[in-house]
């Protein structure tokens, strides 16, 4: 059997006195794309969050493998150099950063961690070329400091461009349909599926079907009170939204 | 869509710079403290009228110069040091120090074969570009003139030949006090008089060495002028004394760099740089002062107490300064403008970061005399460790000062919890056309922005930098390219060990 891109056993995680995760398991073979859908406060961004390391939780129980690597062993810069890339519901604000500095920037460093060699100057304007193309960046977009004043679509289109440039094993796309209308969603969601293949695995995250007719995932989980509660195709997504999250939560208690 | 081969090439190098100060980031945190072992011939210790006269002797100074030694001297008996400045520090023993310290290899070296080889190794471990005939050869910054300025002598000015077919002055001030004693007498102390502050008056009885440039009228210097300065012997202080005059219709741009050994005992430095700009005439002088800035604990560094003063004394001249500050324990300095000439306008610049327990009291003067005069200012602060951070600024118009416009931004950010940044703008207008605005934020590297850099797979300390660099981009781009990935490298190594 081929390992997985990811693997999260029985993963508890607190904020304060507070638990939010209860023993999530999650298995995600590679090329998979997995979508976890909950109402708000369910604990879903707290998942991607405690997947990229972020400081404020405190894990209590489980283990997470990425790629059959300890993930929870690792600093956060060194999860994104291993293969793991969060696309942020709300992206951050880098004032004076140029997005141009800010890409290349991480791809060196993801490449240094790596011990590869710097990319050259060249390399790079060929990579965020092709890659900007497709998501409708241009030129002076990569000018402007990275965030700063960005419109929602603008900021979600940058944030896939740098999984396309850091070519992630595992994606986690936290909420990316939030502040995106329709055609925003459409590059946004072209964007995405051009970067799945048979090594790559996606983490969906959303609380609404329309994201899923558009990255169409190969299994959907509803995730309640902490946990997933209910896996099926593609198909539970759809039956979600005619029915609501309101079963599921009995199925949690 | 744009082509993204259009995106300047300028923009290239500092990205490239910023990988290179990332890897550069496991030197020592100050790697310029090295001690050169060089024989040096030294003024007794102490501060007296002797010290003075030696001092003057040792040069060959003309009578008038002594004089004038003396009367700044005497003057000097009469002053106390200033305390408002938001720094602390035990009392500076004036007499525990020494005012002279030349390098022994007299006489005055003609050319580079003569220095020093072991002169020649210290300034090439600092990066200074000494050797004219690499430089000639193309090898490297082929636009940079050098002088270079150790404890308290010049010890070699470069493209000298070069610069004399145009006019150009270029020489060490004690060269300038023998060779050109009218132009000298003319200008020296017009713009910072001898009795302007306790320091500065300290400089004109004391100093020792720095500077000269005249850039005749009409021409535009061809190459960026520089001096390194470095303090190399133990308690020494150094008094320099940089003097810069562009006549009309001139332009000039001037660097300026400094660094020092590592010692646990504290060192004085109190320069004066005066700059004169004539009709139509353009100086622009950056700063990159990298003084050892004393240990973690806070022990040792120097006490920079520097008074710089530009005179915008044409019509329609302009006197940029733009500095970046990341070394010393204390700096004290004000680099600014007198807008004197009607339609001259000044600029300041500023980077100032202090870690540790450095203390930095810094910011500008724009005293706007002429009509239709105008200013800028950029301060960006960046305070991390246990340091204190503080903008010191004043704007102020004549009463015949019409139209006078200023604008003023000053930004401070704060890494971690142990800092202070502070901001003391003082505005005075006494006219009623003056447009004075004035804007300040402080801000912190927020946890969101390291932990989203930190996915990108920043370490911490790149991370920091980064945003560092952002933060203080605007001031940046009035570097010249030298100095800019310079500076990029050193705010890396200055806030190393800020975070975590």
């Amino acid at each position: 059997m081929t390992t997985p891109i990811l693997e999260i056993r029985n993963l508890h995680a607190r904020i304060e006195d507070r638990e939010i995760l209860k023993g999530v398991n999650l298995i995600i073979p590679p090329g998979e794309v997995h979508a976890v859908m909950g109402r708000n406060g369910s604990g879903k961004s707290t998942l991607s969050y405690v997947l990229a390391g972020k400081e404020d939780y405190e894990i209590t129980e489980g283990e997470v493998l990425l790629d059959g690597e300890n993930l929870l062993e690792m600093e956060p810069a060194e999860r994104a150099a291993a293969g793991l890339f969060l696309a942020f519901q709300y992206p951050i604000e880098i004032p004076g950063v140029a997005t141009m500095t800010f890409l290349k920037a991480a791809m060196n460093a993801q490449r240094k961690a790596r011990g590869e060699g710097e990319l050259s100057t060249p390399d790079f304007m060929r990579a965020v070329k092709t890659a900007g193309t497709d998501l409708h960046i241009d030129t002076d977009m990569l000018k402007r400091p990275l965030n700063v004043g960005f419109s929602g679509g603008e900021k979600k289109r940058a944030e896939v461009l740098q999984m396309a440039l850091l070519q992630p094993k595992m994606c986690i796309l936290d909420e990316t349909d939030s502040g995106l209308d329709i055609d925003a969603l459409q590059v946004v969601s072209k964007g995405v599926n051009a970067l799945r293949n048979a090594g790559r695995s996606m983490l969906v995250i959303t609380h609404y079907q329309r994201l899923l007719n558009h990255i169409i995932p190969d299994v959907v989980h509803v995730f309640s009170d902490g946990k997933i509660v209910e896996s099926g195709d593609k198909s539970l997504a759809l039956q979600l939204e005619a029915k609501g999250y309101a079963d599921f939560d009995n199925a949690a208690a | 869509m744009a082509d993204y081969d259009d995106i300047p090439t300028l923009k290239d190098n500092i990205d490239r710079a910023t990988v290179d100060s990332v890897l550069a980031l496991d030197v020592d945190k100050y790697k310029y403290g090295f001690e050169t072992d060089i024989e040096s011939d030294m003024a007794p210790k102490g501060l007296s009228e002797d010290t003075v006269r030696f001092i003057s002797a040792k040069k060959n100074e003309p009578e008038w110069m002594l004089e004038w030694r003396l009367e700044a001297y005497r003057r000097f008996l009469t002053m106390t040091e200033p305390s408002w400045a938001k720094v602390h520090y035990p009392q500076i023993d004036l007499q525990d120090m020494y005012y002279y310290a030349a390098p022994k290899s007299s006489p005055a070296p003609k050319s580079l074969d003569e220095v020093d080889p072991a002169l020649i190794a210290m300034y090439d471990k600092l990066g200074v570009p000494l050797r004219e005939r690499e430089i000639l050869a193309g090898v490297e910054r082929p636009n940079v003139a050098v002088d270079a300025v150790m404890d308290s002598v010049s010890v070699v000015t470069t493209f000298r030949e070069e610069l004399s077919k145009v006019g150009i002055i270029f020489c060490s001030i004690s060269e300038a006090i023998r060779e050109y004693p009218e132009l000298v007498q003319k200008y020296l102390a017009s713009v910072v008089p001898v009795s302007d502050n306790y320091y500065a008056t300290l400089n004109s009885a004391v100093f020792t060495d720095g500077s000269f440039v005249y850039i005749p009228k009409g021409v535009r210097c061809p190459m960026e002028l520089s001096t390194y300065f470095r303090i190399n012997e133990k308690k020494t202080g150094q008094f320099e004394r940089t003097l810069i005059i562009a006549e009309a219709d001139s332009y000039v741009s001037y660097l300026e760099g400094c660094t020092a050994p590592m010692r646990d005992e504290n060192q004085l430095h109190a320069a004066v740089v005066e700059l004169v700009a004539l009709d139509n005439a353009e100086i622009k002088y950056s700063t990159v002062q990298n003084w050892y800035p004393g240990d973690k604990d806070g022990k040792g560094g120097i006490y920079n107490f520097v008074t710089k003063r530009g005179d915008c004394r044409g019509v329609n001249s302009k006197i940029s300064w733009t500095q970046v500050e990341t070394g010393s324990a204390i700096t004290w300095k004000y680099p600014s403008c007198i807008l004197r000439g009607d339609g001259s306008r000044g600029e300041f610049y500023s980077i100032a970061i202090s870690n540790g327990y450095q203390q930095v009291d810094s910011g500008t003067k724009m005293i706007h005399l002429g009509k239709n005069t105008s200013s800028r200012i950029i301060a960006k602060g960046i305070a991390a460790g246990f340091s204190d951070n503080t903008y010191r600024g004043q704007v102020s118009a004549h009463a015949k000062a019409k139209n006078a416009r200023n604008f003023t931004q000053c930004d401070s950010l704060l890494i971690g919890d142990k800092c202070g940044a502070h901001t003391v703008p003082y505005i005075e207008s006494r006219n009623g056309t003056a447009v004075f605005e004035h804007e300040a934020t402080t801000s912190k590297i927020s946890d969101d922005q390291m932990f989203y850099c930190q996915q990108r797979g920043l370490n911490e300390e790149e991370a920091v930098a980064l945003i560092v660099n952002g933060f203080v981009r605007d001031v940046l781009q009035h570097l010249p390219m030298e100095f800019m990935v310079e500076t990029q490298k050193l705010i890396s190594i200055s806030l190393e060990g800020s975070v975590g």
